[in-house]
């Protein structure tokens, strides 16, 4: 199917439920229950599951095969969020214009920074790309204010000229991002008794996107070009040996990787349009390495998984507060209800970093392969106890 | 005139003169051995030839055209393929995706763009690395990972890796050490039957001297980075100048 193999094709068609469905599946819990707090069925953070899939599957691509380690990504998601932006001022607020935009010009940001750094490996190629996302970040808060308004971000006003849109909507206000008439922010509530189900045009957009992106890594993954990637990561020197060039090969996957950032920026844009400079500040770069990582890197799904996981700990987890762990507790004595409550604190709210960093360390430490790995262990573990209940009776058979 | 000409080579490092004044002439389909004592300069020699080096002076010309100056991957796709010491193959990857990277090489060119194509679809490149693997018996295994092998079996896939580009050129350095003497005849039968074929020059560096005799048609004796005699098998191997470099007795 699309020119996959089966298990691939599998693979996507999982995917493509999985993203579709969304809404309904991330909101197993009705909304007036206790465990409501834990639904992430909401547009908002659906719409950053998927664009920092996008994000994590185009990292991956030049991190997972080629093994080059990049720290500066988050400057080409930043990129591509400020082009998006400036397409909205000066163009139309159709997203299409902005998303392409993007894209260009983070891939061609990507060549310019690639073509450098590439020159050298290892570590010292991952502290060229911080050095360069560090720079484009302090340019754009402080230099290049013309372009990306400093501090305070670019965002739209009633001034700008829209050539192809109009300045002020209708009703006066600033008009909002679409696709052809339809509104990005547009959603449809369903409500099955009690439970609240949300639509959102962004998210199916996002969603429709991330497929297509994840059709192509596979399409990579399984090429001849990712074959060479792949023998860049394992023998450099038996690879100019058979007579290949390894540095155009590793530059077009920085720029390819390059490229998914800045659609991921640019998504990012259409979805709510302004655009800051902590978007490219080297804890961005780094939390894509940690999705990478955690979900496992060279694997296909697995930087879909991280990116899902980190998001979902991110804005989840934050929530829990002290009152909620009150409620969660209050079963308890008074006394160890308290204790239980300061325990558990550090690890909830402003600390869900602390457990975000645990759980880090105990994937990389049992788990390095990530959370892939992890799916796969278990699954052999079934398929073992399977293989063992069908052979037992006939292993028993010879000794009666 | 040779198919690689070796013209006044010298290379120096630091205080060490590696190569002296080399000049070798191997004559187009014909096994040249270059044997020595170790430190002899015999490695030195072989990565001025395939770009991995620099002599300080003199020149190396390959099918009438210089090598100086190239980048290994150019040189490679001139027609010169390399064996290692050790050997130097994909390790993270299986034997069939080992093969299959020479085939795509010699076919595309040092980079070509196919990232949409799936490899499984170059059905022409995967039979012939197939059938390359059956003649070095290893097609049982082409779905192993490389790293796993045996180290006999890293050199036979390597060996198959280069043969399968058809070079005009090949280079082995000390191609059967550490193997088992079984291993050691088949690599002997399996050259011999690829110098058979014809159309193919190879370069052998070993100790070995079963090796050596039975593969090759003429012989460079080096000590201390200089020739000392080019001769047939024959005719080296009584010759005294060889006796005293292999084992330092006056002659």
């Amino acid at each position: 199917m699309f020119g996959l193999e089966k298990k691939d094709a599998t693979l996507l068609l999982i995917v493509a439920v999985l993203t579709m469905c969304a809404p309904f599946i991330l909101n197993p819990f009705p909304s007036d229950s206790g465990l409501a707090q834990f639904n992430a069925g909401y547009p908002d953070l659906m719409q950053r599951f998927v664009i920092f899939g996008i994000f994590a599957i185009g990292f991956n691509i030049l991190f997972g095969l080629t093994g080059y380690l990049s720290f500066g990504h988050a400057a080409f998601l930043g990129v591509g969020s400020y082009s998006a932006v400036w397409m909205f001022k000066l163009l139309s607020m159709n997203v299409i214009p902005a998303i392409l935009l993007s894209v260009i010009v983070a891939g061609a940001f990507a060549l310019i920074i690639g073509f450098v750094s590439l020159r050298r490996s290892g570590i010292y190629f991952s502290i060229l790309t911080l050095a360069f996302a560090q720079m484009s970040f302090a340019l754009a808060y402080s230099v290049l204010t013309p372009i990306t308004n400093g501090e305070t971000g670019l965002q739209l006003s009633l001034n700008d000229p829209r050539i192809l849109g109009t300045s002020i909507s209708a009703d006066g206000g600033i008009p909002v991002t679409q696709l052809f008439g339809i509104e990005m922010r547009s959603t449809y509530a369903m409500d099955v008794g009690p439970w609240l189900f949300q639509f959102n045009a962004g998210y199916y957009l996002c969603a429709i996107l991330l497929l297509l992106a994840f059709y192509l890594s596979i399409r990579i993954f399984r090429s001849p070009f990712g074959l060479m990637l792949r023998a860049v990561k394992s023998n450099q020197q038996r690879m100019n040996y058979t007579g290949l060039n390894a540095r155009p090969y590793t530059l077009a996957a920085f720029v390819i990787s390059g490229m998914y950032a800045g659609l991921a920026g640019g998504l990012l844009a259409s979805m709510d349009p302004l655009a800051g400079a902590e978007r490219m500040q080297w804890t961005a770069s780094g939390e894509v390495v940690l999705m990478t990582i955690l979900g496992g890197a060279g694997t296909l799904i697995g930087p879909v998984l991280g990116a899902g996981f980190i998001k979902y700990f991110e804005n989840i987890f934050s929530k829990i507060n002290d009152n909620v762990l009150h409620q969660w507790f209050a079963f308890m004595p008074d006394g160890l209800e308290d204790f239980m409550v300061t325990i558990v604190h550090p690890f909830v709210g402003k600390g869900w970093s602390l457990t975000l960093g645990l759980m880090f360390m105990a994937v990389v430490i049992f788990l390095p392969g990530g959370l892939v790995e992890g799916g796969q262990k278990i699954g052999k573990l079934f398929r073992r106890k399977k293989a063992a209940e069908d052979t037992s009776p006939a292993a028993k058979t010879p000794a009666e | 005139m040779g198919i690689l000409e070796v013209k006044d080579v010298n290379k120096r490092f630091g205080g060490l003169q590696a190569l002296g004044n080399v000049n070798l002439s191997v004559a187009d389909n014909t096994v040249h051995a270059i044997i020595g004592p170790n430190g002899a300069g015999k490695s030195t020699l072989l990565n001025c030839l395939v770009g991995k080096l620099i002599p300080d002076t003199g020149s190396v010309m390959f099918a009438g055209q210089s090598v100086l100056g190239r980048k290994p991957f150019e040189i490679n796709q001139m027609g010169i393929s390399r064996v290692f010491q050790t050997p130097e193959i994909f390790g993270d990857l299986t034997v069939m995706e080992n093969m299959m990277i020479p085939c795509l090489a010699k076919r595309d060119g040092s980079f070509r763009m196919h990232a949409i194509e799936s490899v499984l679809d170059e059905k022409a490149l995967r039979e012939k690395a197939e059938s390359m693997l059956e003649e070095v018996k290893m097609l049982d295994k082409r779905n192993m990972h490389a790293a796993s092998m045996s180290r006999g079996d890293k050199r036979r896939l390597e060996m198959a890796m280069c043969l399968v580009q058809e070079p005009r050129l090949l280079l082995l350095d000390e191609p059967t050490a550490g193997m088992a003497r079984a291993d050691t005849n088949n690599t002997i039968d399996l050259l011999k039957e690829i110098k058979a074929r014809g159309n193919i020059t190879m370069c052998i560096i070993e100790h070995d001297m079963h090796v050596v005799f039975s593969l090759a048609d003429r012989i460079t004796v080096l000590a201390q980075g200089t020739p000392l005699v080019e001769d047939t098998p024959e005719n080296i191997k009584g010759h005294p100048k060889v006796r005293e470099a292999y084992l330092g007795e006056s002659a």
